[in-house]
C-alpha cells in the first residue's frame, strides 16, 4: 500500500535534515504503529507524505499503490486515497463543519470521476457517522474545528476519515488528549474501518491505544530513522522501559 | 474664510455646470445647501477626509466615461424575491420597469414629484446638514442641492416585503444624482435593496430618519460595472430603541466611496454597519464611517471585510465618537483586509473619541494573506486549491455579510462572491 524508501527531508527554509533515510512498508489491510521521542519526526513524516510545505525532499521516494505520492498537490494524494488525521487539526473560522466535509467528499468524488453525493444522502451519512463517535448535531454546525475541545478536535479528525473512506489512514497522535472514553470511540472509528483492503499508520507514545487498535507491525523512530521494527511487544517494551535502551542498541 | 484657490476654482467650475432644478418645497433646503458646497468648496486632494482616496474624478465638472458591462444572462441580484421594484435608468426613475409604488406600510413617492406640502420636508438635507460637523461632506450638500430624482419613502408599519432599487447603467458617460428620504415612525419596519451600477459616475445620498421603537435594514451590491465610480452618503439618525443594519457588498468598480454617517440620538438604540468588498485590478474602495452616541446604553458596530488582489486598495476611516453622556455605549469596530497578493494594499484609520466614562469600545484593524495552515488543512482532505482559496475567502467576509439578517440574502451574498471568485479562477 504505502512504500517509502530512504525517505531524507530537510527543512526549506533552513539548512536542518529531519528525515535521514526513513524505509517503512506497510502492506495492505496492516496497521502499523511509530512510536518515538519527541522530536524524532514522526509528524514531519506525516507532512511530508501529505504535502505540506515547506519541506524538501532530498532523496529517497514514496509510493502509495505503486504510484509516486510525492510530486502529486496534496489534494490529488487525498483523491489517491491518503488520509491524515493532524496532531494539531486546524481552526477554520467562518466555514461551516458540514460545508466543509461535504466539499471535501464531493472534490475527492469528482477527482476519482464519480458522481457527487446528494445533500439528503450525505446528511444521512454524516449523522449516522458523527453519531457513533458521539459528535452531536451543533458541532457538526459550528466552523470547522473552532470552540471544539481537544478531544472534539479528534473525534472530528475520524469523522472525516469515516465520511472520506480512504485507503491509507496516518493516525498522528490522535489518542492524545482524549479521555479514556473518547480513546474508545476513536479506536471503535478506526476498527469499524478496518479491513477491505485499508491501511493505518498509527503515530502514538502510548501503548493504550494500541490496546485498542492491534497493531501488526511497531515502529520505533529516533533521530529521523527507524531504528527498530518488531511486532506489537516492542510497544510494551516501550512502555516499560522508554527509549533509552533502543537508542543505544542502536548506536 | 476663503478657500484655497484651487479648490475655489474647482468648486466653481462644477457649480456653474449644474442648475439648482426647481424643487419645489425642496428649494429652501437647496438652496442651503448649495451655500453650504460654496462655503466647504468641494473635496481637495490635500483634504485629510480624502487623504487616501482621490476626489477629483467625483468633483470633475465631467463625469469619466465607463462602459457598461455585458452580464449576459446571469440571474440579476435580488430577481428572484418577492419584492416592490424600483427602477433607475441612468439616474432617472422608470416608470414602466417599476412596480407600482404601493405597498402596506409605506408611502413612496419620487422626489422629482412630490407635491408642495411634504412630510419630507422637514427631513430633505437635515441629516445630511446635521452631518457636515465635525467633519465635512461637501459631496453630500452637493448631492441636496442638485439631486434630480428620488425616492421619498414613509413607511408606518411593519412592511411585508422589501422595496428594491434597482441601478441600471445604460450610457457610458451618465452623471446622475440621487436623494432618497426615508422615514421609519414609530413602530415601523423596512428592508430596502439596492442593486446595480447607477451610472458612469454615481452620487447618492440618503437620509434615513428611525423613529422610536423602529427598524430599518438595507442590503446594498453595488454594481460590477469596472469602470463605473461612485461616492455614496447614508445620514441616519436613530430613535430610542430603534435598530439600523446596514450592509454593502461591493465587487468591482474603479472607485467608491461609501460614506455612512450615523447619530444615536435615543438610548437602547442599535445601529450595524458592514461591508464586505472584492477588488481586483484597477480598483478603489474606501469605506468612511463616523458613528456618533449621544444617548445611553446604545450599541454599535462596524464590520468592513475587503478582499483585494492585482494591485486594488482599499481604505477604511471610522470613527466612534462617544458624547458625554452617552453611557453604557457599547461600541465595536472591525476593518480587515485580505491581500492575495503583494500588489495590493489596505489602508485604515480606525478613531476612537470618547467622553462618557462608562463605555465599553473596542476597535482593531489586520491586514493579512491567506491562512496557510488553514488552506493545507483544507487540501489534504481533496479539496483543490482554487476551491479551498475561495472557501477561506467567503469565510474571511463571514462575520460581515452575517450582519444581514435575511439568512436567504445572506446565501445570495455568498453565491454573489463565489461568482465573482470563480470568474477569476477560470
Ligand atoms: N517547520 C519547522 N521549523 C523548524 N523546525 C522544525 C519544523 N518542523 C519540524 N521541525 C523540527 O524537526 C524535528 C522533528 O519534528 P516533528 O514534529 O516531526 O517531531 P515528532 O516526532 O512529531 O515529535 P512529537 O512527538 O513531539 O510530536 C523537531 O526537532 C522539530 O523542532
Ligand atoms: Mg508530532
Amino acid at each position: 500500500m504505502l512504500e517509502i524508501k530512504n525517505l531524507q527531508v530537510k527543512l526549506e527554509e533552513e539548512d536542518k535534515q529531519i528525515l535521514k533515510g526513513v524505509d517503512l512498508t506497510v502492506e495492505p489491510g496492516k496497521v502499523h504503529a511509530i512510536m518515538g521521542p519527541n522530536g524524532s519526526g514522526k509528524s514531519t513524516l506525516s507532512y511530508v507524505l501529505s504535502g505540506k510545505d515547506g519541506y524538501e525532499v532530498t532523496g529517497g521516494e514514496a509510493t502509495l499503490e505503486g504510484e509516486d505520492i510525492l510530486e502529486m498537490e496534496p489534494e490529488e494524494r487525498a483523491a489517491a486515497g491518503l488520509f491524515l488525521a493532524f496532531q494539531y487539526p486546524v481552526e477554520i473560522p467562518g466555514v461551516g463543519n458540514m460545508t466543509f466535509l461535504r466539499t471535501a467528499v464531493n472534490a475527492q468524488r469528482k477527482a476519482r470521476g464519480q458522481e457527487e453525493m446528494s445533500s439528503t444522502e450525505f446528511l444521512k451519512v454524516v449523522r449516522e457517522k458523527a453519531k457513533s463517535l458521539k459528535i452531536d448535531a451543533e458541532m457538526l454546525k459550528r466552523p470547522v474545528n473552532v470552540g471544539f475541545s481537544g478531544g472534539e478536535k479528534k473525534r472530528n479528525e475520524i469523522l472525516q476519515m469515516a465520511m472520506l473512506e480512504p485507503k491509507m489512514c496516518i493516525l498522528d497522535e490522535t489518542d492524545s488528549g482524549l479521555d479514556v472514553d473518547a480513546m474508545k470511540l476513536v479506536a471503535d472509528g478506526v476498527n469499524a474501518l478496518r479491513g477491505e483492503g485499508r491501511s493505518f499508520l498509527v503515530i502514538t507514545h502510548y501503548q493504550r491505544l494500541l490496546d485498542h487498535i492491534k497493531p501488526d507491525v511497531v515502529h520505533i523512530m529516533s533521530n529521523g530513522r527507524i531504528i527498530k521494527t518488531g511486532g506489537p511487544e516492542l510497544a510494551l517494551e516501550v512502555e516499560h522501559n522508554g527509549y533509552a535502551d533502543l537508542i543505544e542498541e542502536q548506536a | 474664510m476663503a478657500l484655497p484657490q484651487v479648490k475655489q476654482t474647482a468648486t466653481d467650475a462644477r457649480l456653474a455646470a449644474l442648475s439648482l432644478p426647481e424643487g419645489g418645497w425642496s428649494r429652501p433646503a437647496r438652496e442651503a445647501a448649495l451655500a453650504r458646497v460654496q462655503a466647504m468648496g468641494l473635496p481637495g486632494a490635500r483634504d485629510e477626509y480624502w487623504k487616501y482616496t482621490r476626489p477629483d474624478t467625483l468633483t470633475a465638472v465631467e463625469p469619466t466615461s465607463a462602459a457598461v458591462l455585458e452580464v449576459g444572462d446571469e440571474a440579476p441580484v435580488f430577481g428572484a424575491r418577492d419584492r416592490l421594484k424600483v427602477v433607475f435608468v441612468d439616474g432617472v426613475f422608470s416608470a414602466e420597469e417599476s412596480d407600482d409604488l404601493a405597498l402596506e406600510g409605506l408611502t413612496i413617492e419620487r422626489l422629482a414629484e412630490a407635491s408642495d406640502i411634504h412630510w419630507a420636508k422637514d427631513l430633505y438635507g437635515t441629516l445630511e446638514a446635521n452631518g457636515q460637523t465635525p467633519v465635512e461632506r461637501p459631496l453630500a450638500a452637493l448631492n441636496t442641492a442638485f439631486a434630480t430624482d428620488g425616492l421619498l419613502i414613509r413607511v408606518t408599519g411593519k412592511v411585508a416585503k422589501p422595496v428594491h432599487l434597482l441601478y441600471r447603467h445604460e450610457s457610458d458617460s451618465s452623471d446622475a444624482i440621487l436623494h432618497h428620504v426615508v422615514k421609519v415612525e414609530e413602530g415601523g419596519d423596512v428592508t430596502l435593496l439596492e442593486s446595480g451600477p447607477a451610472a458612469a459616475r454615481f452620487n447618492k445620498v440618503m437620509e434615513v430618519d428611525v423613529a422610536d421603537g423602529a427598524g430599518f435594514h438595507h442590503v446594498r451590491v453595488q454594481g460590477r460595472d469596472h469602470e463605473r465610480r461612485a461616492a455614496t452618503h447614508i445620514f441616519g439618525r436613530l430613535g430610542t430603541e430603534s435598530t439600523l443594519k446596514t450592509f454593502t457588498l461591493t465587487v468591482n468598480g474603479v472607485l467608491t466611496r461609501n460614506e455612512a454617517v450615523i447619530e444615536l440620538t435615543g438610548d437602547d438604540a442599535a445601529v450595524h454597519v458592514a461591508g464586505a468588498c472584492m477588488g481586483d485590478g484597477d480598483f478603489h474602495h474606501d469605506d468612511t464611517v463616523f458613528i456618533t452616541h449621544d444617548a445611553v446604553n446604545c450599541e454599535s458596530r462596524q464590520i468592513f471585510k475587503k478582499v483585494l488582489r492585482n494591485g486594488a486598495t482599499g481604505v477604511f476611516q471610522g470613527k466612534i465618537l462617544v458624547k458625554p453622556d452617552a453611557q453604557k455605549t457599547d461600541g465595536y469596530q472591525i476593518s480587515q483586509s485580505l491581500l492575495l497578493d503583494e500588489d495590493s494594499q489596505f489602508l485604515a484609520k480606525p478613531e476612537l473619541e470618547i467622553y462618557a466614562d462608562d463605555v465599553a469600545c473596542s476597535h482593531g484593524s489586520t491586514s493579512g494573506a491567506i491562512d496557510e495552515e488553514g488552506l493545507f488543512y483544507l487540501r489534504a482532505r481533496g479539496v483543490p486549491r482554487g476551491i479551498a482559496e475561495d472557501l477561506l475567502t467567503i469565510a474571511f467576509i463571514a462575520e460581515a455579510v452575517q450582519e444581514v439578517e435575511d439568512e436567504s440574502i445572506q446565501e445570495e451574498i455568498n453565491e454573489l462572491v463565489a461568482a465573482w471568485l470563480g470568474r477569476r479562477r477560470d
